[in-house]
């Protein structure tokens, strides 16, 4: 019973980990129809801004609870910046062009971010543990855990509710679905449709940048962990239905229950559990869980 | 029917290489080895974008073609370069006939990350196993070739390279006698219009089985002859940012022409060592804007810039 | 005459729309059959069934005398019924040489599985230049498919569908998209290929001049059922016909 609880609180904090850092790729894609593997140097850069923003206010000495908010404005000023800069300065040029081009586009803007991060923080690691033991840990049963976990947990809740909000109950968001489900006709009936692109994307890039920011305390910032968190991305993205926020979700909560499950009982498993799900699910949903329908052809 | 020269360029480029491979000094040497590997790998990917198809996840062949001949090396002491490559295919073939089960019923992202997740399923493996090195990986040596010793001679290293040139070169005469042949012939034609070539009666997924399952043997291919050549092998090989190297390469050379891949592998090897040497944490940078400028400017690939400058002078 | 192609009791539904109910046709060989009606009165969903696009909801179709409902457009194809297309579908990159050659290849190494064409004669060569010819291509050989004017790309969408050596064509409004001037000149061509290489054809036309002048035949649709079967100048004379389909609900008290 205990083991099962474990597996069920160990699955639950890595699915919020993984919602997190799936749902700005999964925006993306549903308006824009844009696989952006340059979500994962967002992440990166989220990391890193994160742990240098909040370890300067650290210390400096000021209050500990600030480097949280430290931690989210880092992550909100990489998407301010970044956001517009790649969607602007690069992508608006690229639109119309095959799908399979534009994730190649978003390949190389990847490369090129990872090394503007190495060019600036260099390749050592950085450390931000403060913020993840400051607020102490918690029990259930005989099994402990930091708080910060239920943090990350609140913070998936939080995003995957703040958005379902906007998306269902302000008309700015109700534009965004409209986009989603056909572009023409989003336009044909005057939505301006590039504002919504250039919104999108800056608010994907926020998001993407924020679930580096909360990961941060929780590893080692080091070059590399934007391309191992992306490949993880985009397994949830597509079991999930390429552009499905609920999909993300369901997909991140199976996944993160499947691989904590394997850590428990079959732990040189755990790196094929995404893969393993990734592949079920494929194989008896095509298009993944929650997928748009497609009309005919001919 | 434009003349065909590509026949000429091969049969040229081969002459040129073997004359040259006495005077060729180290770094040059192994510069076009690695060139070649990858160049063979990049033959399959150039044959699965001509079908339409993008796989980012060759990386998977590339690996399971070096491990094959690492494990006859360390494991079964059978270190011949000949059986190692027999092996590499054998083992990139049956893996891909089996996968390409699945595989073939997708196409765009889905069958890119699904490709992408059955490598990185073998990375992980690889990283597991100690028995195997983990992610330090170990050292491979071809000692034989065809029975004969040539390891720990001078002229040992340049048989391997001479085995390395002649079956890049027979990969990609076969590929170009492939690409004339009437399955080779559909594979553009599945790009184009999946419906209309189901409507003329032939199976689209049969043939995007089976051109995978030759980019997978070319792959296979190109990792047993890194392995050989470089001496050392990783699971890095299959991590996804090889595979996306493999991409890279076939964007920037193009599917003009089955020199094309080797021309881009080349490119690409002497940037990336040059770069890598004056620069380490600029080099992917370099490669990221090479690959926007190529997007922007030359959408198919370098080779079409041959083509322009043959109408320009035309 | 002989009966190549029976549908029996064919019916197709999407939820609650009915595409097709309770459509019965046999036709003749070597006869040539002008599909007309409104859109969306199930001619296209005919041609889909026919050809494995679509599977009925129920009813079957008999091809020379075997039971091809449940099989694949490619099985179809292969059997020998080929069709044409609305909106053409060619391969875009490819000339127009490479686009036959594309499908004279696929019959030219498919061997003994296709039973109908086991007396090919020539080589792939020129077979593409045949048909080169025979449609009127010959100008545009080396051209690729997507920069041609509309009228050739009908012309090559049909060619390709007579690559194949089929038994039975079906041409899904072959002069629709095409200046009134050429329609003649296309079908002429299209006919005059039709009648060398000895095929049914069962057409689809919006144009009544053109049904009227090339067909034996007409089936008319509306909603779904064939509304009248016969010679042209009885069919387009019918007073449903005139009413639902052509349009002249009150002429000629």
């Amino acid at each position: 019973m205990g083991q099962l609880l474990a597996v069920v609180i160990d699955g639950l904090i890595y699915s919020s980990w993984l919602f997190i850092i799936a749902v700005g790729l999964t925006l993306i894609y549903g308006v824009m129809k844009i696989l952006n593997i340059a979500h994962g140097s967002l992440y990166a850069l989220g990391a890193y801004s994160a742990a240098s923003l909040a370890g300067y206010w650290l210390d400096q000495g000021y209050a500990p609870l600030g480097s949280y908010a430290a931690m989210v404005a880092a992550a909100v000023l990489v998407g301010l910046v970044a956001g517009p800069v790649i969607e602007r300065g690069l992508l608006r040029f690229m639109y119309g062009k095959d799908e399979i081009v534009l994730v190649l586009v978003t390949y190389a803007v990847f490369l090129i971010l990872e090394d503007m991060i190495k060019l600036v923080w260099g390749v050592d690691p950085l450390f931000l543990a403060q913020p993840y033991g400051m607020l102490g840990s918690f029990t259930v049963g005989n099994l402990t855990y930091p708080v910060y976990n239920l943090v990350l947990f609140g913070a998936a809740v939080g995003v995957g509710l703040l958005l379902t909000w906007v998306l269902t109950r302000t008309r700015k968001g109700k534009m965004l679905v409209a986009v989603i489900h056909d572009r023409e006709m989003a336009s044909a009936v005057g939505i301006n449709v590039g504002m919504v692109y250039f919104v999108t994307f800056t608010v994907g890039a926020m998001l993407g940048a924020f679930g580096g920011a909360l990961t941060a305390p929780m590893i080692s910032v080091q070059p590399g962990i934007g391309a191992e968190t992306i490949v993880l991305a985009f397994a949830v993205v597509v079991i999930g239905g390429l552009g499905s926020l609920p999909g993300a979700a369901l997909a991140a909560v199976l996944v993160g229950l499947v691989r904590a499950a394997a850590v428990h009982y079959q732990p040189e498993l755990d790196l094929f559990a995404i893969y393993f799900v990734m592949a079920a699910v494929l194989i008896m949903r095509p298009k993944g869980l929650f997928s748009l329908q497609e009309a005919r052809k001919i | 029917m434009k003349p065909d020269r590509s026949l000429t360029a091969l049969v040229a480029v081969l002459a040129v290489i073997l004359a040259a491979t006495p005077f060729l000094p180290g770094w040059a040497m192994f510069l076009l080895r690695v060139s070649l590997c990858y160049g063979t790998v990049v033959l399959g990917m150039m044959l699965l974008m001509r079908t339409g198809v993008v796989s980012f996840g060759h990386g998977l062949y590339y690996c399971l073609g070096a491990y094959a001949a690492g494990l006859l090396d360390v494991h079964f002491k059978v270190a011949d370069m000949a059986v190692m490559l027999v092996a590499a295919v054998a083992v990139t073939l049956a893996t891909s006939a089996v996968l390409g089960l699945l595989l073939r019923k997708y196409r765009d992202i889905f069958f890119a990350m699904l490709s992408l997740a059955f490598s990185m399923i073998l990375y992980g493996l690889l990283v597991k196993t100690s028995a195997l090195g983990s992610s330090d990986g170990f050292n491979v040596s071809a000692k034989t070739l065809f029975g004969v010793t040539v390891a720990g001679t001078e002229y040992g290293r340049h048989a391997t390279f001479i085995v390395t040139v002649v079956v890049a070169f027979l990969c990609a005469l076969g590929m170009r006698a492939y690409l004339r042949s009437h399955t080779g012939r559909l594979a553009e034609a599945i790009r184009d219009n999946e419906l209309r070539v189901e409507y003329m009666g032939a199976s689209v997924r049969n043939v995007i089985h089976v051109n995978y399952m030759i980019s997978a043997a070319l792959a296979g291919l190109g990792g047993a002859l890194a392995a050989v050549g470089i001496g050392h092998i990783d699971p890095e090989m299959a991590y996804w940012t090889t595979s996306g190297e493999f991409v890279f390469i076939g964007i920037l050379a193009g599917t003009g022409s089955v020199l094309a891949p080797f021309l881009g592998a080349l490119i690409f090897e002497t940037i990336r060592s040059f770069a890598y040497e004056y620069s380490p944490n600029t080099w992917q940078m370099a490669l990221g804007i090479t690959m926007l400028l190529v997007i922007m400017f030359l959408p198919g690939g370098l080779w079409s810039l041959f083509g322009k400058l043959r109408r320009k002078a035309a | 005459m002989a009966i190549v192609l029976e549908a029996r009791g064919l019916n197709k539904t999407f939820g609650a729309v009915t595409a097709a109910a309770d459509i019965n046709v046999a036709v003749e060989k070597d006869s040539v059959v002008g599909l007309i009606g409104s859109n969306g009165a199930g001619k296209t969903t005919f041609i889909n069934m026919v050809t494995g696009y679509l599977k009925p909801t129920s009813g079957t179709i008999v091809f020379d005398g075997r039971d091809i409902t449940a099989l694949s457009p490619r099985l179809v194809t292969r059997m020998g019924i080929c069709r044409s297309f609305q909106i053409p579908q060619l391969f875009g990159s490819l000339t127009v040489y490479d686009n036959l050659m594309a499908g004279v290849g696929i019959i030219y190494s498919g061997g003994a599985r296709w039973a109908h064409a086991s007396h090919l004669e020539g080589t792939p060569a020129q077979a593409v230049e045949t048909m080169l010819e025979r449609f009127g291509l010959a100008a545009y050989r080396d051209k690729p498919a997507n920069v041609l004017p509309e009228g050739v790309r009908k012309l090559l969408d049909i060619a390709m569908a007579m690559a194949v050596k089929p038994k039975i064509l079906l041409l899904d409004e072959p002069t629709s998209g095409v200046s009134a001037d050429e329609k003649f000149g296309l079908m002429d061509m299209v006919m005059d290929a039709v009648r060398a290489q000895g095929v049914t054809v069962l057409f689809v036309e919006h144009d009544m001049e053109i049904v009227n002048r090339y067909t034996h035949r007409i089936l008319a649709f509306y909603e779904g059922r064939i509304i009248a079967d016969g010679e042209p100048a009885q069919v387009l004379s019918d007073p449903e016909v005139r009413r639902y389909v052509t349009g002249e609900p009150h002429a000629a008290h």
